[in-house]
């Protein structure tokens, strides 16, 4: 309200008042360039007396090169030991029938038959739909990104738990890491590392490791006080304390971050298929830039299966019961029966694969490709419903999409900043006025105040949207239980899927442009909304529900006067998660073609320009703080008012 | 038991929450009241707990939730640091003690046993009962001897290779209790042991623990807050309530003179054959001036009431008491031990 009639107001101004509307161009600080500057002067100029900089960076690169060379020699090229790309293999790669018969020997070792169907049909898929070579590449990085991700996680995660100031300068930085977006990370390593599968593995690594260490940190923390006290009084000093009390009680919460660290390297190793990483990633990033839709289409299931096989892989891990073993198994042969049975196939498969070009690569002629058909299902969706789609998507974008654009670009930057400080002032008090007003000053004075205007109206729309339908959705499931297992099924799998994946269909039907770019982030930023919608419906006490029903309300009224009230601030944060995965997606949309801060990243990164890439990264990140803190501050008031604090 | 040395000896000790509570207490002299130190905003979990612990004496420090007697045993065995005080362990004080030497003490000399069992989840019961050998860099063929050994003084033995969640509550508490007397201490703390167990089970437990008393004749410290436990378990019982212990003393005494209200309040549920010996009711008459042989029945002066009590009560002579060496040190009339088991009161 008071925008709107300051917004009128200020349509009445003279015009030396002009800068209160428009940022003026003139008072832009040149970060960007600063940035850049700066960046040059490391990779060119920095020099620690032994060892330049950039030597340095290129050091890194080159240690990490050959855990990775490795592992594609293993999976994928095989080992030619020569430094020539064109030298001959002379021992072969693991063949695509031991591959498989590993993932599922180690699925039914770990959780049964039908987690070993299930990850045995994913590879298998790769096979047949020709998609094995591509995976493979993808597969090697994950394959080492992950242990490293994991160990500098943990690394990290134990000193904040053994230091308490390095835990307070951490924080900041870790929720600066996890709300910058991917793409921002690229352009640094990029111009740092070079463009290549180690560099895209250094930007997997630097983006998968937060959530390590803040899980590390978490799972230290809830080792029962009780274990270690018991440990100090076993005589422990304090490594002992760390590593055989303190680690392997923690082990399920750190096989979570394992599990973490797991799907956001997959999700990044595709990303990083534009910094070069190959692979799957660059497949559905190829056929998303000729359009080839069913290409795009078989790489991108390719890359979900992956994701789930992996993902439940892991999970099963987290849920894994040690039981015990019985003395009568003692002989070694005996109770390492699946591990021998294991080696002793994989060395003659491996052999066979030398001489049998089956066994190695799954013969051509039994491959299958579905993309003519897809691309074929697109051509005729849009022949016989062109019309339909248009209607739909020029009906929103005149009327809907387009009016809070311009409203949003039309508004004084100066009342939004204004306004975004009262409601931090009135939510949480003077500190969180001064940090939501000063990052948003950050904005303007870095010049992307119209960008960052059209990033909100995009995340503003698309969050709208996902809220609108994730929220009642969750109702539903929440009171419903059949509903609740389907529900269940399709957020579990939507969370799987990497972000790139979103983006074929919607271009699919609906071509480039704002409109697609909405519908995949709705999509991407639905589950949240959903799942913590059902946890806070079914988490208002069981006998306030039995007390209403006593008194005689309907459901409907349960629902209305009961139970929404009081999930309420639940369901914020569930908003909240959207708006943060909505901001991810945003910028990964900046693909299929849409104008705001995400272009601005991915216009830097396809010119190495790190300095406009870090204040565009940063200027998303501060509008996902901004959205965060405000919403974080309102629902911890409201739940201090219901007297849920605690909870 | 006073004739026993002294095993462990808690002087003046304090601990005190919330800010500036090191300059509170240097600014004090004596003792300061627990007004004092509500006056100046701190809280005080325990206040001035002095105290003298007997080789082999069951110690058992009694107190409700809240009232202290938790961050008192961790004062005794510098889990906790406390605030003040001196707590001396065969005269060395061990808050003085550098961090190796307390490491080596409680490596060799002390067992603790805790509520929830404190079990390591990974580790299976004869590696979690190995576990403190381990630590001390003990070979494996040896600690695990020495961890079967003490597996089957528990009664575990045949479950070496299960993990603890796959026990009971009972068994995941004898697989505590074999591993904190695993290093053979010379001081066992008990902290509530048996609290987190059925009723059944705590009882059993309780004939357990006082079974391996019999056997080890370790000196014990042993947190509950059960008074009946105390009662059962106990050879000498602190009572804590808010911080401060208002009572130390053998149940007996307890019962006969609790110090305050609060005290009593506990013993009046008791009932008074299960605590009271023949000594504490008997008319006494000087050493060596009857002999037993006068009276149809003797028992001696340290039996308690209960166990007598029905072979007496339809007697009309009176019954002799006798100390440990066979003297007849007082007599005992039918009438009073029916006293004390209809009214509770013993007519003194």
């Amino acid at each position: 309200m008071l925008g709107i009639l300051l917004y009128y107001f200020s349509a009445q101004l003279p015009e030396q008042f002009a800068w209160l509307i428009k940022y003026p161009k003139s008072w832009t600080i040149p970060l960007k360039y600063w940035i850049s500057d700066f960046m040059k002067w490391l990779i060119q100029d920095l020099d620690f007396g032994l060892f330049t900089f950039k030597e340095f960076t290129r050091s890194i690169a080159w240690l990490l090169e050959w855990p990775l060379r490795f592992a594609s020699a293993l999976l994928s090229e095989g080992f030619t030991f020569s430094s020539d790309p064109k030298a001959p293999v002379l021992v072969q790669r693991l063949p695509w029938v031991a591959v498989t018969a590993i993932f599922t020997l180690i699925a039914y070792r770990v959780n049964g038959w039908k987690l070993a169907i299930l990850v045995g049909s994913c590879f298998l898929y790769l096979a047949i739909f020709g998609q094995w070579e591509s995976a493979m590449v993808t597969l090697s990085s994950i394959v080492i990104a992950v242990p490293f991700g994991v160990f500098i996680g943990m690394l990290f995660g134990i000193l904040g738990f053994r230091h308490k100031n390095f835990e307070m300068a951490m924080m900041p930085v870790l929720d600066l890491m996890q709300t910058v977006p991917v793409f921002a990370y690229l352009v640094p390593v990029l111009f740092l590392f070079g463009f290549g599968p180690v560099a895209a593995m250094i930007a997997t690594m630097i983006y998968a490791t937060p959530p390590m260490v803040r899980l590390t940190l978490l799972a230290l923390k809830q080792v029962p006080a009780e274990l270690v006290e018991y440990g100090r009084m076993a005589g422990c000093t304090n490594k002992q304390l760390l590593w055989k009390v303190q680690i392997p009680s923690a082990r399920a919460g750190l096989m979570v971050g394992v599990n973490q660290v797991i799907m956001l390297s997959l999700n990044m190793v595709i990303i990083a298929s534009m910094i070069g990483a190959g692979g799957l990633g660059y497949d559905v990033l190829a056929s998303l830039r000729r359009l080839a839709i069913g290409a795009g289409l078989e790489a991108g299931v390719a890359i979900t299966l992956l994701a789930i096989a992996l993902d439940r892989l892991s999970q099963a891990f987290v849920q894994r019961d040690t039981t015990s073993f019985h003395p009568e198994d003692v002989h070694f042969l005996i109770r390492h029966r699946y591990l021998v049975t294991a080696i002793a196939g994989l060395l003659i498969v491996w052999i066979a694969g030398h001489f049998l070009p089956a066994v190695n690569h799954y013969p051509e002629a039994m491959q299958l490709t579905t993309g003519e058909f897809w691309s074929d299902l697109v051509k005729w969706l849009n022949i016989n419903y062109f019309d339909q789609f248009e209607a739909v998507k020029t009906f929103l974008l005149l009327n809907f999409m387009i009016p809070i654009k311009r409203f949003l670009l039309a508004v004084p930057w100066v009342v939004i900043v204004a306004m975004v400080a009262l409601l931090g002032y009135q939510l949480g008090g003077w500190r969180l006025s001064v940090l939501t007003a000063l990052l948003s000053l950050f904005i303007a004075v870095t010049g992307q105040w119209q960008k960052a205007m059209v990033t909100i109206y995009l995340c503003g729309v698309s969050v709208l949207f996902a809220t609108g339908i994730g929220v009642p959705l969750g109702m539903w499931a929440a009171l419903n239980k059949k509903v609740y297992r389907v529900v269940k099924v399709i957020i579990d799998t939507l969370q799987t899927l990497p972000s790139f994946v979103y983006l074929i269909p919607v271009v699919m039907l609906f071509r480039v442009g704002d409109f697609a770019a909405m519908l995949a982030i709705i999509v991407y930023s639905l589950a949240p909304a959903v799942r913590y919608t059902i946890h806070g419906i079914t988490q208002v006490p069981e006998d306030l529900v039995e007390a209403s029903k006593a008194i005689g309300c309907t459901k409907l009224q349960i629902l209305r006067r009961v139970q929404i009230p009081i999930a309420l601030p639940e369901i914020m944060l569930g908003v909240n998660q959207t708006i943060m995965m909505a901001l991810s997606m945003l910028v990964i949309t900046a693909l299929v073609g849409t104008r705001d801060l995400g272009q601005e990243v991915y216009i830097a990164l396809t010119k190495a320009d790190t300095g406009r890439g870090i204040v565009a990264g940063l200027a998303v990140a501060f509008i996902a703080i901004i959205a965060d803190r405000l919403i974080g501050a309102w629902a911890k008031r409201k739940k201090q008012q219901l007297g849920m604090e605690h909870v | 038991m006073h004739d026993h040395a002294v095993t462990l000896s808690c002087k003046g000790v304090w601990k005190l929450f919330g800010e500036n509570c090191e300059a509170f207490l240097a600014k004090k002299t004596g003792i300061p009241s627990q007004k004092d130190v509500q006056n100046a905003g701190l809280i005080g979990a325990v206040q001035n707990a002095s105290f003298d612990i007997h080789q082999g004496e069951i110690f058992i420090i009694m107190g409700l939730s809240g009232s202290g007697k938790s961050t008192l045993v961790r004062c005794l065995t510098k889990l906790i640091e406390p605030s003040a005080g001196s707590v001396l362990f065969n005269g060395e004080d061990l808050l003085a003690m550098p961090e190796k030497e307390l490491i080596d003490v409680r490596r060799h000399k002390m067992g603790m046993v805790f509520q929830h069992f404190a079990l390591l989840p990974h580790l299976t019961v004869l590696d979690n009962v190995a576990f403190p050998l381990a630590i001390q860099g003990i070979k494996r063929a040896q600690r695990e001897a020495r961890a079967l050994e003490v597996i089957e003084l528990v009664g575990l033995a045949g479950r070496e290779t299960y993990y603890p969640r796959e026990l009971s509550g009972g068994q995941q508490q004898r697989v505590g209790i074999a591993r904190s007397l695993a290093v053979e201490p010379e001081i066992w703390f008990l902290d509530e042991p048996f609290s987190a167990l059925d009723p059944l089970i705590r009882r059993e437990m309780q004939d357990e623990f006082l079974r391996l008393q019999n056997v080890l004749h370790k000196t014990i410290v042993f947190i509950t807050h059960d008074f009946d436990e105390a009662i059962r378990l106990a050879d000498r019982i602190a009572i804590m309530q808010d911080g401060a212990i208002v009572q130390i003393g053998s149940p007996e005494e307890l019962i006969l003179k609790p110090a305050t209200n609060y005290v009593a309040e506990f013993t009046q549920q008791i009932p008074r054959e299960k605590v009271l010996t023949a000594k504490s009711i008997m008319t006494p008459i000087s050493a060596g001036t009857l002999s037993p042989s006068s009276f149809n029945k003797t028992v001696k002066s340290e039996t308690r009431i209960q166990s007598f009590a029905a072979d007496v009560v339809h007697d009309t002579q009176d019954i002799g008491v006798v100390n440990a060496d066979g003297e007849l040190i007082g007599t005992l009339t039918p009438g009073k031990v029916i006293d004390v088991l209809v009214s509770g009161n013993p007519a003194l």
